[in-house]
């Protein structure tokens, strides 16, 4: 069957895709043709000299092993934000679907933490995990355990993770609750006559026919994972200790900005940019095979 | 476009008659908030109130490496300001941008006099050959705090000495043994461990005279003195002796609130700990290692100082070289020295605050300049002149932390560090061409 709405001749739609194609132009062709060109040089950051290395910057990037070990760093973090965010959106979303008295409220108390900014979100959960003055450590430092982030690579990663997917989920949360929503109820209920128990029902009919919902949200979580979770890192770890949570973004970032190494970071950028579109490519390839719209 | 294009020739004509009847117009760039930004406008508008040629324009462009940044973005806009505050390691970024910095001593002119700003505080940001680049703005340098109350707690006597680390050891242990949580702390560990104690003890950080000579220089802080130190602090790690607090000055949190005994920190802390602890708390100078040196030579600088733009009128410079003077003059300098805690830089301002009587009233805040000025600085203790050095700090910071958790030893930490850095500084040779 064909899915596209197809239109007869070419003007027509091309001057409804216009506006999209021009600032995908302005905002993303643009500024990514000029990463790719920085990305050949060295350049001296205050402009006045630039130096045609070639790919010189990648042979330097990939040579370190540092710089290869954060790819590793960055796959670990994006799938522990993307499950842990999404896993406990679904959750809430599925008891909120069940509510009948005051879901009104649940609602808007979840959808809350969405509003509060990555690096505002880090401040909160630093001073909580605080190894001097944090509520959580010292209830933890009752109980025995002696949290230190600072210097425990694994807590490190683990606040990190915990900071990022915290915001996200009520974005998450908001999109699962729609798609829950949308299930005819009269198809649940049938197999509900039929004697499938909660789970059953969940596995075979709720599951599959959320299935759209939950492939958008995982593209879209990887691609928070990989890119907006810079300014968390920046307040609470710097990438810290030793390089436990230095994601990729992060690195483009201290290159850049701190250490005023524009190839190095333009040419991180172009990596960054090859492997979300690859991601993006097998996601649509491979995953989205097993969507049902 | 035609409504833009007017619009902008109406705002510069607008501004090119403001400028004729004005004064000339210095903007001045600076990473100062709080406290120290009320100071520094406060210096500012005296200068503008006791001349009538020039006024001098501050603004507050963020944190240092954000302040840095802005006038990286402003110069390749064409829209530099004036005078820009970079913090010490920034400086070879500054020197290799010839063509957009004018050096200090070029602005000031002939009757330019280097010799009254102290030899161990312009060091760190002179040329080879004693010219001073930029001219120093607010100077401090690592000692020694002490909480004497938690020495006395623990048994111990407040007054025992601690110039050694080997004395210090010997107090670790007491507080250790005595069950105190934390017995030491520190706040910045590359600059004091690492960079300050490599001059404290006369022994090079980098090669080429830490990088003074020249671009092609290569990281040092991995020989013997600096294994043994960053060994013993490992050890003392281990033994929970010293307390890690975190890369930048978490640690000063942890000795203003009385928890930690001893704490190796900017002298530039004082104001913070003055303020905020509620115990009797010491200077004292920062201990050396006497099996490493018979007496300690200088420790070196960290802070900002304030680099000139190139790209101005004459009659410009000529406004900056008239506020640079007004800065380094005596009563200015004295008055920002006992503000701040910073280090004066030129020795009268040293002079004329210990005839007002300021050491005395406010005992050890002159440590810091004696630990400086004591001796005359060797090519190992002028400073660090090394090229993404905010970098190579991270590095360190990161390798640091390796040892403290016991993941490294000293010898294998500092050698990464060492390979890492000089990785980065031949990359900011090649791009400095």
């Amino acid at each position: 069957m064909e899915k596209r709405v197809t239109f007869k001749g070419i003007w027509l739609p091309l001057l409804l895709v216009l506006p999209q194609i021009l600032i995908t132009a302005v905002f993303f062709f643009y500024p990514a043709g000029q990463a790719i060109y920085q990305s050949l040089f060295i350049p001296d950051p205050f402009g006045l000299s630039m130096q045609w290395v070639g790919l010189g910057n990648f042979e330097y990037l990939l040579s370190d092993r540092y710089y290869r070990a954060s790819f590793l760093t960055t796959a670990i973090f994006s799938i522990l934000v993307t499950v842990v965010s999404m896993g406990v959106a679904l959750y809430l979303a599925v008891l909120a679907d069940r509510l009948i008295k005051g879901s009104g409220t649940y609602r808007t108390l979840l959808i809350w933490p969405y509003a509060v900014a990555p690096a505002v979100a880090g401040v909160l959960w630093l001073f909580m995990f605080n190894t001097r003055v944090g509520v959580v450590t010292w209830y933890l430092g009752l109980l025995g355990y002696d949290w230190n982030h600072v210097l425990n690579e694994g807590e490190a990663m683990g606040l990190v993770v915990v900071a990022s997917a915290w915001g996200r989920i009520s974005y998450n949360f908001l999109f699962f609750l729609a798609g829950l929503q949308a299930i005819p109820k009269s198809v649940i209920e049938a197999a509900a006559i039929d004697g499938a128990r909660f789970w059953t029902r969940f596995r075979t009919i709720v599951w599959p026919l959320l299935s759209p919902t939950t492939f958008f949200l995982l593209v879209v979580n990887i691609i928070y994972a990989f890119f907006e979770t810079f300014g968390v890192i920046h307040t609470i770890t710097s990438g810290g200790p030793q390089q436990a949570t230095t994601i990729l973004v992060y690195k483009v970032y201290s290159d850049g900005f701190v250490g005023q190494d524009l190839g190095s970071s333009a040419a991180q950028s172009v990596i960054l940019l090859a492997i979300v579109s690859v991601l993006t490519v097998v996601q649509f390839k491979y995953i989205e095979r097993r969507v049902h719209y | 476009m035609k409504l833009s294009t007017s619009f902008i020739a109406a705002t510069a004509m607008l501004g090119a008659t403001q400028a004729a009847y004005a004064q000339t117009e210095v903007q001045f760039w600076h990473a100062f908030t709080g406290r120290l930004g009320e100071l520094v406008a406060e210096q500012v508008d005296t200068f503008n109130a006791s001349q009538s040629d020039y006024t001098v324009v501050q603004t507050h462009k963020g944190n240092y490496s954000e302040t840095l940044n802005a006038g990286i973005a402003a110069f390749r806009a064409g829209e530099q300001p004036h005078i820009l505050m970079v913090f010490e390691v920034g400086t070879a970024t500054m020197m290799a941008a010839q063509g957009a910095v004018r050096p200090v001593y070029e602005v000031m002119g002939d009757g330019f006099d280097q010799s009254k700003y102290i030899g161990s505080v312009k060091g760190y940001y002179t040329s080879a050959d004693g010219n001073m680049l930029s001219l120093p703005f607010n100077s401090s340098t690592p000692v020694l705090w002490v909480n004497r109350d938690k020495l006395a707690e623990a048994g111990l006597d407040p007054d025992t000495p601690m110039e050694t680390w080997e004395q210090v050891g010997g107090v670790l242990d007491g507080l250790k043994a005595a069950g105190v949580d934390c017995p030491m702390t520190t706040a910045w560990q590359s600059w004091i461990h690492l960079e300050n104690f490599s001059a404290y003890h006369d022994t090079p950080f980098a090669t080429k005279e830490n990088g003074f000579a020249g671009t092609d220089t290569e990281l040092a802080l991995n020989g013997a003195a600096q294994v043994a130190h960053v060994s013993a602090m490992g050890q003392w790690a281990q033994d929970g002796k010293f307390i890690y607090a975190g890369r930048r000055n978490e640690g000063g949190a942890n000795f203003r609130a009385g928890e930690c005994a001893l704490f190796t920190e900017s002298s530039a802390g004082y104001a913070g700990i003055k303020a905020e602890a509620e115990f009797d708390f010491e200077v004292r100078p920062l201990p050396y290692w006497e099996a490493v040196a018979s007496e300690p030579q200088n420790t070196i600088i960290g802070g900002a100082s304030l680099w000139v733009m190139e790209g101005h009128e004459d009659a410009e410079y000529a406004g900056v070289a008239a506020f640079m003077d007004f800065l380094s003059s005596a009563e200015i300098q004295a008055k920002w020295h006992q503000d701040t805690g910073y280090l004066p830089i030129t020795a009268e301002a040293g002079e004329l605050t210990k005839q007002q009587g300021f050491y005395e009233a406010n005992p050890g805040t002159d440590i810091a300049v004696i630990q400086m000025t004591a001796k005359e600085p060797t090519e190992n203790s002028k400073g660090l002149r090394l090229g993404s050095f905010d970098q190579i700090r991270g590095i360190i910071d990161e390798e640091l932390e390796a040892v403290w958790s016991g993941d490294k030893s000293a010898q294998e930490a500092l050698d990464s560090a060492a390979e890492r850095g000089n990785a980065l500084l031949r990359r900011f040779e090649q791009a400095s061409r």
